[in-house]
């Protein structure tokens, strides 16, 4: 028989962490720091508007472009929180996550051997999904001596007359990092005179420790060439849900929308549901949580640094990205030896691309507890070694 | 009183016993100043009492607890405040509050069994002056207290990893 499987599916390198996650399963008693999503639950209100949508019979599709309630809130949210002004009606859709925003974008823009940058260390689903579009992913590194942050002479030295898009994701997946209006103005200038779009995933944009986010749409003129990504997931606690959206000067959200009407039709209506009553109802327990978040946060990175991991104060998300050069192991011998030896599980960075070597993504989505008896585990390993 | 002395406060309601280390871990403050700060709070009485929430059901020390609400006839120049001062010297007397609605006072009791509240009730409750009328609800099965719930959740299932 032939092989079926395509040259493209083919293409796509095999997940950076198989083999920690057979390892995993064979353990007890191990404490992840590996799991990228809020280890909250989804604040009670939400799972009761969902539970309630359904008991009246909410469960057909939706439009297309999702519910008429939920884009005439998230439109006005987006407003007054972030001076971010888009249309609910024709410059906006509703998607099943950001995971499903970045697809469909991706795909409404990328011609055939179009060169993509993406700014990494990075989420794992960018480089695949341009690939599946048929571009070229191009690394940009961002490096720790920048805080992570893109460098604008980094940026201009990996554009060709190829190159159409930058993939950005700031609050950062996995480093923390945060890009600030000051820091994204010498990015925006470069955007503009090269002609190139941006596609900036602001997933994280909630969850900010020092300083309030800055909308990438909302620097310069970077509006009219940028498609805003970002969701429900972490914010309120609601990865299960699948919500998230795209927002993005019309023409290029048409082009979204066909897309999505063919291979989502339209995201789950319980999420839709319950992402209207999170906009509504929910902004104390996402600040309770973004509170929360900040503590661990603080214990955890003086924790790292006390035992000897150098690790850079993370201004938003949930993962704390030490550097583990001083040890003498690379970060996938560190994170293999500490899951045998010591029963904690960390992602290796260099899963995450370019800059990601030598560092660990530790997520702080655990509890307190969990939290420190993790730093004396690694403790006891690193004085081990 | 400002944002720092919020954020200990919500750290201590959650949990008191965390030592100053860890709390300054978590807080970037130093361990001098948290203790002054506490000590501060402390004085002037913003922090009542630190406490342990016990499930005694569990505790083979179970309680009997009451609501019991009161319909008052209040006093001249004092209102609610001397005869509710005066219930809430009772060591059966938990919790007490002045309420909108049909009753004027809501207290919680609690005793060894049923007879002990209902001869609380009776026998030192409902006799008092001015106390014109008495509605005892007995608590059957306490779900949660104080924000804290007490049936056993299921544990989420979480991947080990995700990115
Ligand atoms: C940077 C980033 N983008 C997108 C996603 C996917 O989010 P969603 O649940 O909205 O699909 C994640 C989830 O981990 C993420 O970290």
């Amino acid at each position: 028989m032939r092989n079926f499987v395509s040259d493209r599916a083919r293409e796509i390198p095999p997940s950076g962490i198989r083999k920690f996650f057979d390892l995993v399963m064979t353990m007890d008693d191990v404490i992840s720091l590996g799991v990228g999503e809020p280890d909250f639950r989804t604040p009670w209100n939400i799972c009761e508007s969902g539970i309630y949508s359904i008991e009246q019979g909410v469960t057909s599709y939706t439009s297309n472009r999702g519910l008429q309630t939920l884009r005439d809130a998230l439109s006005a949210r987006l407003a007054s929180q972030y001076q971010l002004k888009y249309s609910p009606d024709d410059e906006m859709i509703i998607t099943t996550g950001v995971s499903e925003a970045l697809d469909i974008a991706v795909r409404a823009i990328v011609n055939p051997g179009d060169e993509i940058l993406i700014a990494e260390p990075s989420y794992v689903s960018y480089a695949p999904c341009v690939t599946l579009a048929g571009g070229t992913p191009v690394p940009v590194e961002c490096t720790e001596e920048d805080h992570f942050r893109l460098n604008p002479d980094k940026l201009l030295e990996k554009i060709t007359p190829k190159t159409r898009a930058l993939i950005i994701n700031f609050p950062n997946n996995p480093t923390g990092a945060v890009m600030k209006k000051e820091d994204l103005e010498p990015i925006a200038d470069i955007l503009s005179d090269k002609d190139l779009l941006l596609i900036s995933d602001e997933v994280y944009s909630e969850l900010t420790y020092e300083s309030s986010h800055t909308a990438a749409a909302t620097v310069k003129d970077l509006w009219e060439r940028t498609i805003t990504l970002n969701g429900f997931s972490k914010a309120y606690a609601m990865t299960g849900w699948r919500v998230g959206f795209l927002c993005a000067p019309k023409d290029i959200c048409d082009a979204a929308l066909k897309i999505h009407q063919y291979v989502m039709l339209c995201a789950p209506v319980m999420g839709q549901v319950g992402a209207v009553e999170a906009l509504r109802s929910a902004e104390d327990e996402k600040t309770s949580m973004v509170n929360e978040y900040r503590l661990r946060r603080n214990m955890f990175v003086a924790g790292l640094n006390k035992i000897g991991l150098t690790c850079h104060v993370p201004e938003g998300a949930f993962y704390a990205f030490p550097s583990v050069r001083g040890t003498g192991l690379s970060d996938v011998d560190f994170a293999e030896r500490l899951l045998k030896e010591q029963k904690v599980a960390v992602v290796p960075g260099s899963v995450f691309g370019r800059g990601g070597d030598y560092h660990l993504r530790c997520a702080y989505a655990v509890s307190r507890k969990d939290l420190s008896e993790a730093l004396t585990r690694m403790e006891t390993f690193i004085s081990g070694l | 009183m400002d944002d720092k002395d919020r954020e200990l406060l919500r750290i201590l309601e959650e949990n008191s016993r965390l030592s100053v280390e860890e709390i300054g871990s978590m807080t970037n403050l130093i361990p001098a100043e948290i203790e002054a700060r506490i000590h501060a709070l402390e004085e002037s009485k913003i922090i009542r009492k630190y406490t342990t929430v016990i499930n005694w059901e569990k505790a083979g020390n179970a309680e009997v607890s009451a609501i019991i609400e009161l319909k008052v006839s209040p006093e001249r120049d004092f209102g609610y405040d001397r005869i509710a001062e005066r219930l809430s010297r009772f060591k059966e007397v938990r919790t007490l509050r002045l309420i909108t609605g049909t009753y004027d006072l809501q207290l919680m009791v609690s005793g060894k069994n049923m007879q002990d509240v209902s001869r609380f009730v009776s026998e030192h409750v409902a006799p008092m002056d001015r106390i014109r009328e008495t509605a005892t609800h007995i608590v059957m099965k306490s779900y949660k207290e104080n924000g804290n719930t007490l049936f056993e959740q299921q544990e989420a299932e979480r991947l080990p990893y995700s990115f």
